[in-house]
């Protein structure tokens, strides 16, 4: 058991995987040599190697392109896209090609890419810099969407991610990368597609994702100080979405609060709200309520970013104002 | 082109594999006006001689990525006709069950890596599999035929640097037909040749063929194919043609004026390459049992596509994920 970064954990749920599997690669801008411009892929050069490790030009379409294609011949490839507001310009590539490869060949085609990126706000890069994007990725059939919340499933995830054959968009937070946690020692695999119970509860069921889980847990702890109890689920997974853990929860408390970093139309506590008003409706005391970054473009003064997204102090007061 | 150093048997394949292309599209021509097959589809009659080419040049491991232009491509590299047409049908025994259809043609078998209906993607996706036989230590050489319109999306720029950068075994192929849908290239380009006059931004050399004789593509093919699989990197190959009909299935070509389709139709590669043979001393009998056993082939193909029947319902709901399913919940 060692204290491990979220950061850290990036490169060694990366260096697990290229110490199991030698076919394994990995490409993107800057992650050779500079260790990443988020320092996620620190050491991996000198491990592996610079075919292993390949720094790429600016060229995204180019990067997922040659993932799909190396993929397709049975390489398993991780590919970093440096920010994910960056997808937009790979966009095809990941929605149009990889993610639908497999079915319009009639099964053919596997293509087990990982694509890696940072995701999400809170510094202060504004609009283009810092946006929470999994929304994108989940509405496309044939992709897998992950985004964990702390260093331990950070590595098993990834791994999990590698290991799987189909594609999967990999969302690492920016504000968690500095964050600490215990990691055991050892290879750790995770399961695609389970949520977690972070934090049992009896009133209502807080579900949460990425940087929102800390907060959401936070929230959880004031609103027990004023007598209610909050269960707390960290999704970590989108797409396959472990639905099981949500209802289960939904039917033990009657009350739902999805916290998302997303602007708020199609954000995916909406797919969340509509899944328990569909197969939970008589178990809810309430309605479902979505916790969410208003409908704008994020603003890069600190006030103004903090404002909008979903903070500690907006999610207690949120389900305390709701709740009686 | 005569005297060009090919063997006799390969010139009569190189004939045989242009009447396949040419048989199968004219059969594929047909079935739309009975409404056999639905949707659109890109025909290349009067390209032939490139895919033929190509496809007589290449190793059968080597890999193929192509346009939503792309059933001469998907035949040239040795995927079965009577599959490939119950796919344009939208059959059952169609070679992607009915899933992918005309624009879609694919045939990982037989190293046919795709046929992709958004112009460029697939450049660089075939840097992958280029990079893919670096990384396993294989003479495996990708080839990307792509149209004149594809050289101004960003995808071809980006494509041929990566390719260029990472010294991949990778032909890029631009069938210029002068035409992307309905506006000449020309008119919406900056160069006169689309892809071989922006080859030296990427330190290739400057390669122009007669795309409508399969002699000069085969010799080209071969220079590129072979500079690839000794390690010595990319090439961009542009060859020059025609389509013979309009775009796709809905467009009867009408932009075009009629004197230079007449020209063009009077340069189509198939009696080119008859005359070339005749002069060559092969008799016109032999020729004709070539395109008749052709012609059988075309026919069988179409029967076993019209025996197929439609793609079960519940096969909508497979294949998406590895697993064979589509299930996005527990
Ligand atoms: C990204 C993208 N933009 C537009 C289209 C629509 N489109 C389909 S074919 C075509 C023309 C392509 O011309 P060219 O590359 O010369 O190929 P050709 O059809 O002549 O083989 C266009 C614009 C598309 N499929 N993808």
């Amino acid at each position: 058991m060692a204290e491990l970064s979220y950061r850290e954990a990036v490169a060694r749920g990366i260096a697990q995987e290229m110490r199991r599997d030698p076919m394994l690669v990995m490409l993107g801008e800057d992650i050779a040599g500079a260790g990443g411009v988020f320092k996620t892929t620190v050491g991996l050069l000198d491990e592996f190697g610079p075919s292993r490790i390949r720094d790429t030009p600016i060229s995204e379409q180019a990067i997922l392109g040659a993932a799909m294609g190396a993929a397709m011949t049975g390489i398993p490839v991780i590919a970093e896209i440096m920010f994910s507001d960056f997808i937009a310009v790979c966009f095809d590539i990941l929605a149009n090609e990889m993610a639908k490869s497999r079915y319009m060949t009639g099964g053919q085609m596997t293509v087990p890419v990982v694509v890696r990126t940072h995701n999400g706000g809170g510094s202060r890069f504004g609009a283009q810099h810092s946006q929470s994007v999994e929304n994108w990725c989940m509405m496309i059939p044939g992709l897998k969407v992950v985004a964990p919340s702390n260093p331990g499933d950070v590595v098993g995830l990834l791994a999990a991610a590698i290991r799987d054959p189909d594609p999967v968009v990999f969302f690492e937070h920016k504000s968690l990368l500095a964050t600490k946690a215990e990691v055991p020692d050892g290879e750790i695999i995770d399961t695609l597609g389970t949520a977690k119970v972070l934090r049992e509860g009896t009133d209502c069921t807080i579900a949460a994702l990425a940087l929102m889980v800390p907060r959401a847990m936070e929230a959880a702890e004031r609103l027990a100080a004023e007598g209610i109890s909050a269960e707390v689920i960290d999704l970590r997974s989108l797409v396959p979405l472990d639905t099981q853990t949500i209802l289960g929860s939904v039917e033990k408390t009657g009350r739902l609060y999805t916290v998302e970093e997303n602007p708020r139309l199609c954000g995916w506590g909406a797919e969340i709200a509509s899944l328990v008003g569909e197969e939970a409706f008589w178990n809810l005391d309430g309605p479902v309520i979505r916790i969410s970054t208003p409908h704008i473009p994020l603003p890069s003064a600190e006030n103004l970013e903090d404002l909008t997204i979903p903070s500690v102090d907006r999610i207690y007061e949120t389900i305390k104002r709701t709740m009686d | 082109m005569d005297e060009a150093d090919i063997p006799a048997d390969v010139r009569l394949e190189l004939y045989e594999r242009q009447h396949v292309l040419r048989q199968f599209e004219k059969r594929a021509y047909d079935l739309f006006m009975q409404n056999l097959v639905k949707g659109t589809s890109h025909l290349s009659l009067g390209m032939e001689a490139i895919s033929a080419g190509f496809g007589q040049a290449m190793q059968p491991d080597d890999y193929v990525f192509a346009t939503y232009r792309g059933h001469a491509h998907t035949l040239s590299k040795g995927a079965p006709l009577g599959p490939v047409m119950a796919e344009l049908l939208g059959r059952e025994n169609g070679i992607l069950q009915g899933k992918g259809g005309s624009m879609h043609l694919t045939s990982v078998e037989h190293n046919m890596m795709g046929s992709y209906a958004i112009i460029g993607a697939h450049l660089c996706i075939a840097n992958g599999t280029a990079w893919s036989a670096q990384i396993r230590g294989t003479d495996q050489v990708t080839v990307a035929f792509f149209g004149d319109g594809a050289t101004n999306i960003g995808a071809f720029h980006e494509a041929l640097n990566f390719a260029v950068i990472w010294n991949l075994p990778i032909v890029f192929v631009c069938e210029n037909n002068l035409y992307m849908e309905y506006t000449p290239s020309d008119l919406i380009t900056a160069v006169d040749h689309p892809a071989a006059d922006r080859a030296s931004a990427y330190g290739l050399e400057r390669i122009v063929v007669d795309g409508n004789d399969a002699d000069a593509v085969y010799l080209a093919a071969q220079d590129a194919l072979s500079k690839a699989r000794r390690g010595a990197g990319p090439s961009l190959v542009e060859a020059v043609t025609y389509r013979h009909g309009g775009h796709s299935r809905a467009d009867p070509g009408k932009y075009r004026p009629a004197e230079e389709v007449e020209a063009w139709l009077d340069h189509d590669p198939i009696p080119i390459y008859h005359q070339r043979l005749l002069r060559l001393g092969v008799s016109e009998g032999d020729l004709a049992t070539i395109q008749q056993s052709v012609a059988g082939r075309v026919d069988e193909a179409t029967e076993f596509a019209k025996a197929g029947g439609a793609p079960a319902p519940e096969s909508a709901m497979t294949d998406l994920w590895a697993n064979g399913g589509s299930a996005w919940r527990n």
